[in-house]
C-alpha cells in the first residue's frame, strides 16, 4: 500500500515535513528549543527551579543536547505532588484545556494546554495519522474515549486536521460500534488493541465478518500490546494496524507512530526529545540499549516536561527508515516497569506471560493473571479461554494443553504457574486499556 | 452411518452444567444421551442431540464453546460378552478408541454404544465388514 495521504495524489502531507528534516538541521532546532523550554520551565515553575537550585544549576547549563543528562528527572508523583495546577507554566487565563488521568492510585494527575499546544498536539496527531496512510475521504470511529482521558479528543482534533470524517463513538456500547462501523462504511478506527479484539469477536458472534467491510486501517495504543495481538487483528479483521504511542503527561497520544514499514515507531523528534537510561543507575545508554524512555516536550507551553520518566522499556533505533523519514525510531514499547510485578522474588512482566500463551497456541487467547497469597506464599494463576481453535472432545488434549501452557510459562517466567482452563467470555473486557493482572494478595 | 455428537467446554462451577442443559432445553432440543468427562478443574460434556446444528449453534449462543466430532452408534449384543466380542472385532481392525459411553436406551433388544475412534471413517468399515451393525442417525432418533 503507498503512504498517501490526500486527494492531490501527494507522497506525504506537508505537516509531515518535520519528520524528513535533515539531522542537522533536527539537532540544530532540538538544541535552541531546549534551550527555550528550560529556561521557560525554570522562569515559571517553582518545583523545577527548587530542584534546579538543588544542583545548582541554571538554564545556562544546556550549550549542547547532551547537557540534557545534567538537569534533573521528572516523576509521574511530581505531578501527583503538585495536585492540581502546580506544574503549570503559564498563567490559568492562557490556559485552554485540561486533561486528567483515571487517577487509579489516589489523586488523579492534571495536564494542561494553552492554544499553541493544541495546535502542535494536532499537528503531530496529523502527522501520526498520515503515517498510517490516513488521508480525506477516510471515514474514521474514534473509539477511544472522549473526556478527560487524553486519547478520544486528541485523536479527534487530528482527524478533522488531516480532513478524515470523524465519527466519535468514544468507548463502550460494543453492539452499537459495531452497527456504525458497518451502516456508514468506516475505513478507520482508533482504540485499544485489545478493545479492538474484543469487537472482532462480538462483531463474529452477531454475523458480521470486518475482513468484508471497508474497513482498512487501525491506530492502535494507549497500552502496551505485542506482535502476535497485532497477527490476531490483522487476520480477524484484513486490516492494517498501527501501533501509535504516547502519554498525558507529555501531550497524550501523538508522541511517536509507526509508518508503513510497520517495524518500529518514529518520535516527533522535533517537539519532543528521547533518551533511554538505565532505570537503576539512571544513566543515559546509547542509542541501541534498551531500557527506560525518557522525554523531554521541547515546545509545550502550558506544562513543559523535563526529563519525564515514563517508565516504558524500550530502545532507540539508529538505522534509518526506508520510508525517508529521518526522526529517530523506538522499538515498539511491549512492557513498562510499572506493570511488572515480583512474585516470589522474580520480576514478571504480562507481556512474558502473554509470549508463553501465544508459542503454544499460536494465537493470543484471552487471559488474566491473578496473584494471591496462601500461607504467605505468592501464587500466580493464569486463568485462559478455551477458544473453538484449541478445544478439544478428548480429555487427554485437553490436559495436554493444559501441561503445555504450564511449561511454556514457566519457561519464560521462570515461576510455576497454576493455569486455568476457563469458558469463553468468562474473563471481564475492557472498554479502555486491558487490565491483565488482577493481585488479590494482602499482606 | 456417522452420528454427530457435540462436545462442550464446562467449568468446574456450580450452576454451569444446568445452564448448559439449559440453553437447549430452550430451543427444545432433545438430549438422547450423554456423557461428562471430568478432570479437577474442568469438564468435557458430550451429547447426542436430535438436531445437531441446532444444539451447538443453541450452545454456542450461550456463550459455551463446543465442537462437533463424528461418533459410530454401535450395536451391542445385549448379553454376557456382547461388548467384548465388539470390541474384539475393533481390536482386530486396528481401531483406536478414544472413549466410549452406553447409550441410555435399548434401540430394539440391543444396547448401543456410543464410540470415539481416532478414524471414523476406517472404522465404520472396519465394523461393517466384521458384521457389527451400525445404528442410523435416524434410529436413534426414532428411539428416544
Amino acid at each position: 500500500m503507498r503512504e498517501s495521504w490526500n486527494d492531490q495524489g501527494q507522497g506525504f502531507h506537508p505537516v509531515s515535513a518535520p519528520d524528513y528534516l535533515p539531522t542537522v538541521q533536527l539537532r540544530d532546532l532540538q538544541l535552541r528549543r531546549l534551550k527555550a523550554v528550560v529556561t521557560r520551565a525554570y522562569d515559571n515553575v517553582a518545583p523545577f527551579r527548587e530542584r534546579m537550585a538543588e544542583r545548582e544549576l541554571t538554564p545556562a547549563v544546556i550549550e549542547t543536547l547532551a547537557d540534557i543528562a545534567k538537569l534533573p528527572f521528572s516523576l509521574k508523583t511530581d505531578l501527583r505532588d503538585n495536585y492540581p495546577f502546580g506544574l503549570f507554566a503559564s498563567p490559568m487565563s492562557e490556559i485552554v484545556r485540561l486533561h486528567a488521568s483515571s487517577g487509579t492510585t489516589g489523586k488523579p494527575i492534571v495536564v494542561a494546554y494553552t492554544q499553541e499546544d493544541l495546535q502542535v498536539w494536532a499537528s503531530v496527531m496529523l502527522r501520526t495519522f498520515a503515517s498510517a496512510g490516513v488521508h480525506r475521504g477516510d471515514i474514521v470511529q474514534n473509539a477511544y474515549g472522549y473526556g478527560l482521558f487524553t486519547g478520544g479528543l486528541g485523536a479527534h482534533y487530528g482527524l478533522e486536521a488531516i480532513g478524515a470524517t470523524v465519527v466519535p463513538t468514544s468507548g463502550g456500547n460494543t453492539d452499537r460500534q459495531i452497527m456504525l462501523m458497518r451502516d456508514f462504511g468506516v475505513t478507520g478506527i482508533c482504540c485499544t488493541p485489545s478493545y479492538f479484539i474484543h469487537l472482532i469477536e462480538r462483531a463474529g458472534e452477531l454475523g458480521v465478518d470486518l475482513r468484508e467491510l471497508p474497513l482498512r486501517v487501525g491506530i492502535f495504543g494507549a497500552e502496551p500490546w505485542s506482535e502476535g495481538m497485532r497477527e490476531c487483528i490483522e487476520h480477524g479483521s484484513g486490516i492494517k494496524a498501527f501501533d501509535i504511542y504516547g502519554l498525558s503527561e507529555i501531550i497524550g497520544p501523538g508522541v511517536g507512530s509507526e509508518c508503513h514499514e510497520q517495524a518500529g515507531l518514529h518520535i516527533f523528534e522535533d517537539h519532543f526529545y528521547p533518551e533511554i537510561i538505565d532505570p537503576e543507575t539512571c544513566q543515559v545508554l546509547p542509542d541501541g540499549e534498551e531500557g527506560e524512555l525518557v522525554l523531554t516536550t521541547l515546545s509545550k507551553r502550558a506544562m513543559p516536561m523535563i526529563r519525564y520518566r515514563t517508565r516504558d522499556i524500550t530502545h532507540i533505533i539508529t538505522e534509518p527508515c526506508s520510508c525517508g523519514r529521518t526522526v529517530r525510531r523506538i522499538a515498539r514499547v511491549a512492557r513498562r516497569s510499572d506493570d511488572m510485578f515480583i512474585i516470589r522474588g522474580v520480576n514478571v512482566f504480562p507481556s512474558q506471560v502473554e509470549t508463553a500463551l501465544l508459542a503454544v497456541e499460536g494465537i493470543l487467547p484471552h487471559y488474566r493473571i491473578v496473584l494471591t497469597r496462601d500461607h504467605g506464599l505468592d501464587q500466580m494463576g493464569v486463568e485462559v479461554e478455551v477458544s473453538p481453535e484449541v478445544f478439544s472432545d478428548q480429555v487427554s488434549v485437553m490436559e495436554a494443553l493444559h501441561k503445555r501452557l504450564s511449561h511454556s510459562i514457566e519457561r519464560i517466567t521462570g515461576i510455576r504457574a497454576g493455569v486455568r482452563l476457563v469458558e469463553p467470555h468468562s474473563i471481564p473486557r475492557s472498554e479502555g486499556k486491558a487490565k491483565r493482572v488482577w493481585d488479590e494478595r494482602t499482606a | 452411518m456417522k452420528v454427530t455428537q457435540i462436545s462442550c467446554f464446562i467449568e468446574n462451577r456450580p450452576g454451569r452444567l444446568h445452564a448448559a442443559c439449559e440453553a437447549l432445553a430452550s430451543r427444545r432440543i432433545n438430549i438422547h444421551t450423554l456423557s461428562l468427562a471430568d478432570t479437577a478443574e474442568f469438564g468435557i460434556l458430550r451429547l447426542i442431540v436430535a438436531e445437531p446444528d441446532a444444539g451447538k449453534a443453541a450452545l454456542d449462543a450461550a456463550g459455551y464453546v463446543t465442537r462437533k466430532t463424528e461418533v459410530l452408534a454401535v450395536e451391542v449384543p445385549d448379553d454376557a460378552g456382547g461388548l467384548a466380542s465388539v470390541l474384539a472385532k475393533a481390536d482386530t481392525a486396528q481401531l483406536n478408541i478414544e472413549y466410549m459411553y452406553a447409550f441410555s436406551a435399548e434401540v430394539g433388544a440391543r444396547a448401543v454404544v456410543i464410540m470415539r475412534f481416532s478414524e471414523p471413517d476406517r472404522a465404520v468399515e472396519a465394523l461393517q465388514r466384521a458384521g457389527v451393525n451400525l445404528v442410523a442417525p435416524i434410529a436413534l432418533l426414532a428411539k428416544a
